[in-house]
């Protein structure tokens, strides 16, 4: 611990944006000079941020700004070649750990493509979800017990799918497919959700529920990452922005502050 | 909300009931054709059709094993007939010992393929064989082994696709020489036959005969619910989850290797029993059993049965195996692996789903025509894997 615990956040104050320092035993999630490279190519550039418990932080930046092999990096499906990722107050390396023990910590994410099991029924969907049980023999005498119902109900809720549990995933709309995974999440009931890109080919209204929809999930105590290029559906989060742009952090702020920002206008919003 | 869909689906559907009644029925009836018939009546069955129809039925459950792995976890073995051949060898062990002095050479321990060739010990790997309830547990051990190991390795590596299809036929043809071999003392080509007795019972004899024959329905009848059994446990829809979309699967919590492994071996040890029923009833086992055209013929059938149906594989089993039988002993014989190839791109491009599969579709579609409001066609996987 004592070795980690000097490793403090080293961020430039990206023009005063008023990005707070945070050491690495506050935050949830740690991220410090993380870089990745493919084929020569950076994809991440000594890229440094960090997630607070209960946070909720939408991350922007245009295409090959290396968001989707940052959430690759904390969900380990990629090494990082150097740097340091950090979750529960510094108390685990993730870089260690591969997909399934990171999921069993607590990390949720929610692919750019939404992947549901189509051909199982959306309860289905959501009784593999839910926390619990995960090893393979057990699971063959399992019993759904009745508070795993409740539970699975109160999801529906909150997805507002819940006339469409018969139904099969493959047989969902696209948004309702995005919705789906979203509350297969949930029901991991992981501490921080990576949500890539939630409302890409979604109608306005069907974006402003997902708005609300993960400011719900967030005030139930989780923390969430989202990606995502819609600037209504960011505005709609009404939560701090960064700015990735060639693997690291360009901007960091309120929507408006990052906006106005004029290195983020020239790299992205500048059309 | 209906709470309908919120109950687990039944054990046995309307079509494993239909299903396990013709098992009863052939058990049944078969026998009592046999035995209570005279030899020239009309319904007479004579007693190389009862093992005939036992073959096929330890061909439905090899399928049904087959089916377990593609059709649920979409895994395509095409070394499955290495875990049958396995079965039927430990069952040929057992059968060989049981010779004892009456081979031609006489030795009271010895088989005759180890006397021709000088040996004069029994090797170490042959011995408990003459007890059956070693042999019967050696059948279920043998592929079910061999299967751990080797899913150990490749599940872990995560070789999916058409990598670990061809992984699986290397395995069974790296059997196929090693058992050809006659110092690996099994026989060589020439495998183990000539068979005497089953517990002290002739293996000839129409009883015997009857009674494998009933055995294998018994064992698929079995074979088929522990099937169910499976496919329908939460254990069974993270199978699924992992033939669909395996990264989110491992994105859940699961480890799915380790379910592919416990499916896997399951099912090699349901294709050792269907190779130790066959064995008894055909009356010999040699190397050929290992060839990679077996385990793929095995995919041919459960194609043309239903993928990812159980009663689909065993029916298409049954119905390919008839063809074989019929078409393999006339004008036609020569043409038979032309017919299988083209029943196999034919059922590829204009039933996709195999016969099960297709009648599921037809059936759900009907019953949504009728009243049920959004009743959606049944979940079989597709066909391109």
């Amino acid at each position: 611990m004592s070795d980690t615990e000097t490793l403090v956040r080293d961020i430039e104050p990206d023009d005063g944006l008023g990005a707070a320092k945070k050491t690495l035993t506050e935050a949830l999630l740690y991220l410090n000079a993380v870089t990745v490279t493919f084929d020569g190519f950076r994809a991440l550039n000594e890229l440094s941020f960090t997630i607070d418990p209960g946070e909720m932080r939408a991350i922007i930046g245009p295409n090959g700004a290396g968001k989707t092999t940052m959430m690759d990096v904390i969900t380990g499906k990629t090494r990082p070649d150097k740097g340091d990722v950090f979750f529960n107050g510094g108390t685990t390396d993730l870089t260690r750990l591969d997909e399934t023990e990171i999921v069993t910590l607590g990390i949720g994410r929610k692919f750019q493509k939404p992947t549901v099991f189509e051909s199982h029924t959306v309860l289905d969907n959501l009784r593999l979800a839910l926390k619990g049980q995960r090893s393979a023999l057990p699971n063959i005498f399992r019993r759904e017990t009745a508070a795993e119902r409740e539970r699975i109900d109160a999801i529906f809720e909150t997805i507002k799918l819940t006339e469409h549990r018969g139904r099969l995933g493959g047989a969902l709309s696209h948004g309702q497919k995005q919705w789906l995974e979203i509350g297969m999440l949930l029901a991991q009931d992981p501490k921080l959700l990576l949500v890539d890109e939630p409302v890409a080919g979604m109608t306005d209204a069907e974006t402003a529920q997902t708005a609300e929809l993960l400011r719900e999930i967030n005030a139930s105590g989780h923390s969430v990452v989202v990606v995502e290029h819609d600037m209504t559906f960011v505005r709609d989060l009404g939560v701090r922005v960064m700015c990735l742009h060639e693997g690291s952090v360009l901007a960091e702020g309120t929507l408006d502050q990052v906006s106005a920002n004029e290195r983020v206008i020239e790299v992205y919003l500048g059309r | 909300m209906s709470t309908s869909d919120t109950r687990q689906p039944a054990l046995l559907t309307t079509s494993g009931l239909v299903f396990l009644g013709v098992l009863v029925a052939a058990a049944v009836l078969v026998p009592v054709l046999n035995l209570a018939t005279a030899p020239d009546s009309p319904v007479h069955v004579p007693t190389y059709v009862v093992s005939l129809l036992g073959k096929y039925l330890t061909y439905a459950l090899l399928a049904l094993s087959v089916d377990l792995i593609w059709g649920y976890v979409g895994i395509l073995s095409l070394g499955h007939g290495a875990f049958f051949a396995l079965g039927g060898y430990a069952m040929g062990m057992y059968l060989m010992r049981q010779i004892g002095p009456r081979g031609v050479y006489g030795d009271p321990v010895l088989p005759d393929f180890m006397v021709f060739l000088n040996w004069k010990e029994l090797p170490w790997f042959w011995y408990g064989f003459d007890l059956f309830p070693f042999a019967a547990i050696m059948v279920l051990l043998a592929p079910g082994i061999l299967a751990l190991v080797f899913g150990w390795f490749a599940f872990r590596s995560r070789v999916t696709g058409v990598y670990l299809s061809i992984i699986t036929q290397a395995m069974t043809f790296a059997l196929l020489l090693a058992f050809f071999r006659n110092d690996m003392g099994f026989g060589g080509n020439n495998g183990l036959t000539d068979f005497k007795d089953i517990l002290g019972f002739n293996i000839q004899a129409d009883g015997t005969r009857i009674v494998l024959f009933v055995l294998s329905a018994v064992a698929l009848g079995l074979g088929y619910v522990l099937c169910r059994f499976l496919v329908r446990s939460h254990f069974g829809k993270v199978l699924v989850a992992i033939r669909d979309a395996e990264t989110r699967v491992r994105f859940t919590g699961y480890r799915a290797e380790n379910y592919k492994l416990v499916a896997f071996v399951v099912s090699a040890m349901l294709a050792g029993i269907a190779g130790a029923l066959y064995v008894p009833q055909v009356g010999i086992i040699n190397p050929s059993e290992f060839s990679p055209a077996n385990s793929i013929e095995i995919i041919v059938w459960v194609a043309v049965g239903g993928r990812g149906t159980l009663v689909g594989a065993a029916l298409g089993a049954v119905l390919v195996n008839y063809a074989k039988t019929y078409f393999t002993s006339g004008l036609l014989a020569p043409y038979w692996l032309f017919m299988l190839g083209g029943l196999f791109v034919a059922v590829t491009l204009f039933l996709p789903k195999g016969i099960v599969g297709t009648f599921y579709d037809w059936r759900a579609r009907r019953r949504a025509s009728d009243d049920i409001p959004g009743a959606e066609p049944a979940a079989t996987p597709k066909p391109a894997e």
